[in-house]
């Protein structure tokens, strides 16, 4: 694996790989020490065109963990606008002698231009392009999966897959990378995939994607899944037409106190998901995001260990 | 004072006595050509003649000079992407002998003082004849029309109108330019692009932008327009072109309008004959282009438009941009590809080495249609004694490797980079004179300047 820059790309192998690793990088983070010289003299360069906080220290911790030396580069609100500069911001880098560059950027595409139009040879890793992909939040969503089921059955996660589980992925299917990035590394894992969405926030094209979809939340929910995971909602969709009021969403797409009582009347072991950050009220109920069924802080320390896993691997080449 | 165009002005003394030897006329039959100041002398099995210059064609097909309908010169306002000299040597090296030259300048082309100018850039520059368009719309803002009277009766005597770039959204205002054109049997070539339904627009809305999360092109925005103009031109009895057709949908509106009569004509680009939005996953903006790249069954739908008439002509759409325009991410690239030099490689590859076309079809959508859609005299017209003598030498044998770097545009943003398309153009004689000898840029024509 020379760079990580999508979930489509990746092999069942190379999913297992990495999520085996992170399960041993997790131990590392039980440990009085948290920290593993691997990476000791290597570079990694945080760089980010979009503002997001957890994401960046989330990579950061990873990185430093393994004792690798940590550039935070906040492209925000630099001259953006034209291209050119994504080009010379990575030129700049390789000068101070990137061994990895962690993109996140507003725009589908960019880390997969940084990484093949020539200018740099460091490792990218892509930790989110605009709609496209965000390969390592799937991954983390996978290891809390991997989690869940070993832990209701007794078992180890080790060399597992996914294998017939059931995720309900619910909201903004449109405008999100990181359903598209579930979708392909959840189903190379052998799960089955459903989205729900307004129709509005469902892509032209849905129909070619290894996914259910369906439209009514209520529906999906009785097929007892082991997971649901809800994308978080931009509010600003609402004035573009794409569903009619906030109050409407909530009720016919969220997560509400009802819709957590029939899981639990139900005697679902459904786990509730979220990327963070969470739109209480709208797209997740407090009464879903605080119960027992809801994994969103596993998935941020989960978040940790599969960074640092994929870090581990592009940079040691052990792949 | 001499207020025409060199090419439509008749013989040229200066341009000499040249005698094509061999050629393949129209992929039909081997003849010798004679061009005798500007106009073709004679045309025979077998022509001996002292004095001249002889050009060895065999093996090469003649066809007329090529008519591109749809070129961006860029100048003036942006001569970093492309000059009216370069864009017009790129044009005599693809086999062109005329170009429409898109009004989308800085200052746009909406008045008789800028066609004038580009005009008058063209006529210096010798290589090949520059048609000016004029801007339907007050620097394309599709609020107010143009100077169209002016651009009419200017000396660039302006025939073709269009927003390309932009659309002419406004309904009422389209009719009206239908109508006003009809003054001067102009036509309006209308690039068909609803503006609401194309917001952000970055590639082709369907399975390939679902995966990219790219937001899509919709079909149904070019469509919308195209059913909407057809009605209108049959509506106020005018004509109207439809600018780089690019979906199935299109074709069948197109073929459904021309069934019921209305005069419309459609123009399809060689990059839409050829390429499919696939590409995009490489996400190299090489590829971005409006309208965009689409599937490969809108490809297929567009060649067998081709073929059975429904879509009337190639054009090109080329669309130079500097480097620095395309050397970024997919979403902040320039929109457009060039196309002057390789559209007749690409035409063979994609509808005559299909079968779809012959070549006396190649000389009239590359050629006579585009010269009548724009009623552009002394061009696109037959290879026959008598008349100008612009004539393209094409070497349908000859294997070219496309490279940006060896082409005569200043755009490096060839979509065929690195592909190897069939045929060569070995000669272009416009108005009687060889700009293209041998594959390679001779000189402009004598009387370049002469104003
Ligand atoms: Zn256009």
């Amino acid at each position: 694996m020379r760079h990580l820059l999508s979930t489509r790309d990746l092999t069942r192998d190379q999913a297992i790989e990495i999520l085996d690793t992170a399960d041993r990088m997790a131990e590392v983070g039980q440990q009085s020490v948290k920290k593993l010289p691997a990476l000791r003299g290597r570079t990694v360069v945080n760089l980010f065109f979009e503002d997001s906080t957890r994401t960046r220290i989330s990579f950061e911790s990873a990185a430093k963990r393994l004792s690798a030396d940590v550039i935070n580069f906040s492209a925000k609100g630099s001259s953006v606008s034209k291209g050119e500069s994504l080009k010379d911001t990575a030129q700049t880098l390789m000068a101070m002698d990137a061994d990895a560059v962690v993109i996140r950027h507003g725009t589908s595409g960019a880390p997969q231009r940084l990484a093949t139009a020539g200018w740099i040879d460091a490792a990218v890793l892509n930790a989110g392009d605009g709609k496209h992909e965000h390969p390592t939040q799937a991954l983390l969503d996978a290891m809390t999966l991997r989690q869940h089921r070993a832990a209701l059955a007794g078992e180890e996660t080790t060399g597992t897959g996914l294998d017939g589980m059931h995720v309900v992925i619910v909201g903004d299917i449109l405008h999100s990378r990181v359903a598209r990035s579930n979708m392909w590394l959840l189903t190379t894992l052998g799960a089955r995939v459903t989205f729900v969405a307004p129709p509005t926030l469902m892509p032209v094209g849905v129909e070619h994607w290894p996914a259910d979809v369906v439209f009514d939340l209520d529906t999906a929910l009785a097929r007892d899944p082991d997971a649901v995971m809800l994308l978080r909602v931009q509010r600003e969709r609402m004035h573009a037409a794409f569903f009619p009021s906030e109050a409407e969403y909530a009720r016919l797409w969220g997560l509400t106190p009802e819709r957590l009582a029939a899981l639990d009347a139900a005697g679902a072991t459904t786990a509730i998901m979220h990327p963070g950050p969470m739109n209480r009220g709208l797209e997740i109920s407090s009464a879903a995001a605080d119960s027992p069924r809801s994994t969103v802080l596993r998935q941020v320390s989960n978040g940790v260990a599969v960074r640092m896993a994929c870090l581990y691997l592009l940079l040691t080449g052990a792949r | 004072m001499n207020t025409q165009n060199v090419e439509s002005s008749g013989s040229h003394p200066d341009t000499g006595r040249w005698l094509i030897k061999g050629a393949d006329l129209l992929g039909e039959k081997r003849v010798d050509i004679l061009v005798v100041d500007g106009v073709i002398a004679a045309i025979d099995a077998e022509i001996t003649d002292a004095e001249v210059t002889t050009v060895d064609a065999a093996g090469q097909i003649a066809l007329p000079g090529l008519v591109d309908i749809h070129t961006h010169l860029r100048e003036p306002g942006r001569e970093d992407a492309e000059t009216v000299e370069t864009g017009t040597r790129a044009a005599a090296k693809g086999g062109y002998t005329a170009v429409f030259a898109m009004a989308n300048s800085n200052p746009v082309a909406d008045t008789a003082g800028v066609v004038e100018q580009v005009w008058g850039l063209g006529r210096d520059s010798g290589w090949t004849q520059v048609q000016p368009v004029g801007a339907v719309t007050v620097g394309l803002e599709g609020k107010q029309l143009s100077e169209i009277g002016a651009m009419a009766e200017s000396r660039a005597q302006v025939r073709v109108f269009s927003d390309d770039g932009k659309c002419v959204h406004d309904p009422l205002l389209m009719r009206r330019a239908l109508e006003y054109v009809k003054t001067f049997d102009g036509v309006v070539a209308q690039h068909s692009q609803e503006p609401r339904l194309t917001e952000g627009a970055q590639m082709n809305e369907g399975a390939v932008s679902a995966d990219l999360g790219l937001t899509g092109w919709p079909a149904v925005a070019e469509e919308s327009i195209i059913a909407r103009d057809v009605l209108l031109a049959q509506h106020v009895g005018s004509r109207v072109h439809i600018c780089h057709l690019s979906t199935k949908g299109s074709v069948e509106l197109v073929r459904g309008a021309k069934e019921r009569g209305i005069d419309v004509t459609a123009e399809a680009t060689p990059h839409h004959l050829l390429l499919t939005d696939e590409l995009v996953r490489t996400f190299d903006p090489v590829y971005k282009v409006n309208p965009p790249l689409r599937t490969d069954d809108d490809v297929q739908a567009l060649r067998a438009a081709v073929a059975d008439g429904t879509i009337d002509v190639v054009g090109t759409d080329h669309a130079p941009h500097p480097t620095e325009d395309k050397e970024c991410e997919w979403t902040c690239a320039a929109m457009g590809m060039t196309g002057l030099e390789t559209a007749l490689s690409v035409v063979q590859h994609t509808l005559v080495d299909t079968g779809a076309v012959t070549w006396r079809d190649v000389a009239r959508i590359m050629s006579a249609t585009p010269a009548r859609i724009g009623r552009l005299e002394g061009q696109g017209r037959p290879l026959e004694v008598g008349e100008p003598a612009n004539i393209v030498l094409f070497d349908p044998a000859a294997e070219t490797l496309v490279d940006p770097e060896n082409h005569e545009s200043k755009g490096r943003n060839s979509p065929y980079r690195g592909l190897t398309l069939p045929g060569a153009v070995r000669a272009t004689f416009f108005a009687g004179h060889p700009v293209v000898l041998g594959g390679t840029l001779m000189r402009p024509h004598p009387a370049a300047g002469g104003r």
